[in-house]
């Protein structure tokens, strides 16, 4: 077993070496511009965009002509919400979204409020799952966007877009979903998800970095205004020369994770499953976010009495994640699990854990035991746990804070 | 973020861990921070008949720089009369451990743990003298 053992795979995946494979003759042999029409080099390249398009969509059950390249998950989020907030701005200008997006939602959100639109963040339930009536309650005659996610990406909980596209649809709403987080790990179907704007990313499928897509509904239309102007490439929606060898990585990935996410889903949950029951008898361990309706990939848990970085920082054995973002600049605990109710403390003291492709399961019993030995350190080192254990109330004592 | 050689070796065998028995009266106790900031640092000092500190005992929930530095300040208090750990600043604290700019407010807590543990030693002690006068 070789340390330290990866379990980020929510962060970014690996290349899956059968897609680096296929990338690799992209880079030196065909490495032609898809836009030359004038030679076989362009030809070829083209040929090679057109099948990982279609592997791509396949993959959500779309027409390959509803998929348009981007460089990945941040570009693709920008160009939904500002394209069709900027198209359909004489409609209305109201955008409904919840507290619990992805960074790359809520500032561009941010970023279109300057512009004068106006929008709703809507809270989500203590089980991390935004609620469908408080979703239908904050629609307005001028609401012309609903942005929710798919799955989160610190507690993997599954939003249920699939309701809130016949909401929108039926309301004549434009609604975007950021799959990044599902695509490969949940079955999706644009014939069944009635979004008309669907993002997705290569990284997160064991593909390569920079390369996304943006799917794009033609039945019934949904337009959106460019925000890269240039070419005309990708039919006006998306200038700028074809990255042929991610964008083949991409629909590699996107085909393998098509023919495997059914057994791959499986062994995953059951690799998660038994890492929270060797760790779930331990005192005062609580799971973030609804723990059935998640992917099988994340584990989020909060230590009670012990800070997450600490906690990182003493199992830097296995790569994992702070809910605490203390790592950064700021100090503050993560948005999300703030947004689910948990108090300070419990924000502060967890971890995520994802779960994939290539997790054995005595990779999740190193982690297990490893995670065990030091909470149980750092407990004996935290005033907050010897108070704990004399029976103090923590909420009764005045702290200063600072 | 990289942690300095020091800040490992400190949260990785942290000096003087642990508690004095409640209710000595020649300890003073200092508890800084709060839960909700990520950071809770107890500081105790044992002081000697002489008016030094003979020994310290530290408990620190936080980032392993808070840990660090709360275990560093445990080492520095030792030998020193009141007034002189009164007299550690933050700023020697970050200099000893490379504390990184985000990570300052650890060395400030733990000065402001040494001043409270002081401050609580001194009001134990005048209440004493009070009941004995």
């Amino acid at each position: 077993m070789r340390l330290p053992i990866y379990l980020d795979y929510s962060a970014t995946t690996p290349v899956d070496p059968r897609v680096a494979e296929k990338m690799i003759p992209y880079l030196t042999e065909f490495f032609g511009n898809a836009a030359s029409r004038s030679h076989a080099f362009g030809w070829k390249a083209e040929a090679a965009v057109e099948e990982a398009r279609a592997h791509v969509a396949a993959l959500i059950g779309a027409d390959p002509k509803e998929i348009v390249w981007t460089s990945g998950a941040t570009e693709g989020n920008n160009l939904a919400l500002k394209g069709a907030a900027n198209f359909y701005k004489t409609k209305g200008r109201h955008i409904v979204t919840q507290k619990t997006e992805h960074k790359a939602v809520l500032d561009t959100v941010r970023e279109l409020e300057r512009q004068g639109f106006e929008a709703t963040y809507l809270d989500v339930e203590p089980n991390g799952i935004v609620s469908l009536e408080k979703l239908k309650a904050a629609i307005r005659p001028d609401t012309i966007l609903v942005s929710i996610m798919m799955v989160n990406n610190e507690i993997g909980v599954i939003q249920p877009v699939w309701e809130i596209g016949e909401l929108c649809r039926e309301k004549g709403i434009v609604f975007h979903v950021d799959a990044v987080q599902g695509a490969g790990r949940v079955e999706i179907d644009m014939a069944k998800l009635k979004a008309d704007l669907l993002t997705i990313t290569a990284h997160k499928i064991y593909g390569p970095k920079g390369i996304g897509a943006l799917y794009v509904r033609r039945k019934p239309r949904v337009r959106i205004e460019a925000q890269i102007h240039g070419g005309g490439h990708e039919r006006g929606f998306r200038s700028g020369t074809l990255a042929t060898h991610q964008i083949v990585g991409f629909g590699e990935a996107a085909r393998l994770a098509r023919a495997e996410m059914a057994t791959e889903n499986e062994r995953v949950r059951a690799l998660r499953d038994r890492l929270w029951k060797s760790i779930e008898d331990m005192e005062e361990v609580y799971v973030n976010g609804d723990l059935e309706r998640r992917i099988p990939h994340n584990l989020n848990v909060s230590f009670n009495f012990v800070e997450g970085e600490s906690l990182i920082m003493a199992v830097k054995d296995i790569a994992v994640s702070s809910g605490s973002a203390c790592t950064s600049a700021s100090l503050e605990p993560s948005y999300v699990l703030r947004a689910l109710g948990r108090n300070d403390e419990l924000a502060h003291s967890s971890i995520r854990i994802t779960l994939g492709r290539f997790t054995t399961e005595e990779e999740v019993d190193y982690a297990a035991q490893l995670i065990r030995r030091k909470v149980e350190k750092l407990r004996e080192l935290s005033p907050l746990w010897e108070m704990y254990k004399d029976g103090i109330d923590l909420n009764s004592v005045q702290w200063a804070a600072h | 973020m990289a942690y300095s050689d020091k800040v490992i070796d400190h949260y990785e065998n942290p000096r003087n861990v642990g508690a004095f028995e409640k209710g000595d009266e020649s300890v003073g106790t200092g508890m800084v921070g709060a839960p909700a900031c990520g950071d809770v640092m107890k500081l105790q000092i044992k002081v000697g008949a002489d008016g030094r500190i003979e020994d310290a005992r530290f408990k620190t929930y936080g980032c392993g720089s808070a840990i660090a530095s709360s275990s560093l300040v445990t080492e520095w208090v030792k030998g020193k009369t009141l007034d002189e750990a009164a007299t550690i600043k933050n700023t020697q604290i970050a200099e000893e451990l490379s504390l990184p700019p985000v990570k300052i407010h650890c060395s400030i807590l733990a000065e402001d743990a040494i001043k409270a543990a002081v401050a609580d030693y001194k009001k134990k002690r005048s209440v004493e003298e009070k009941k004995v006068a």
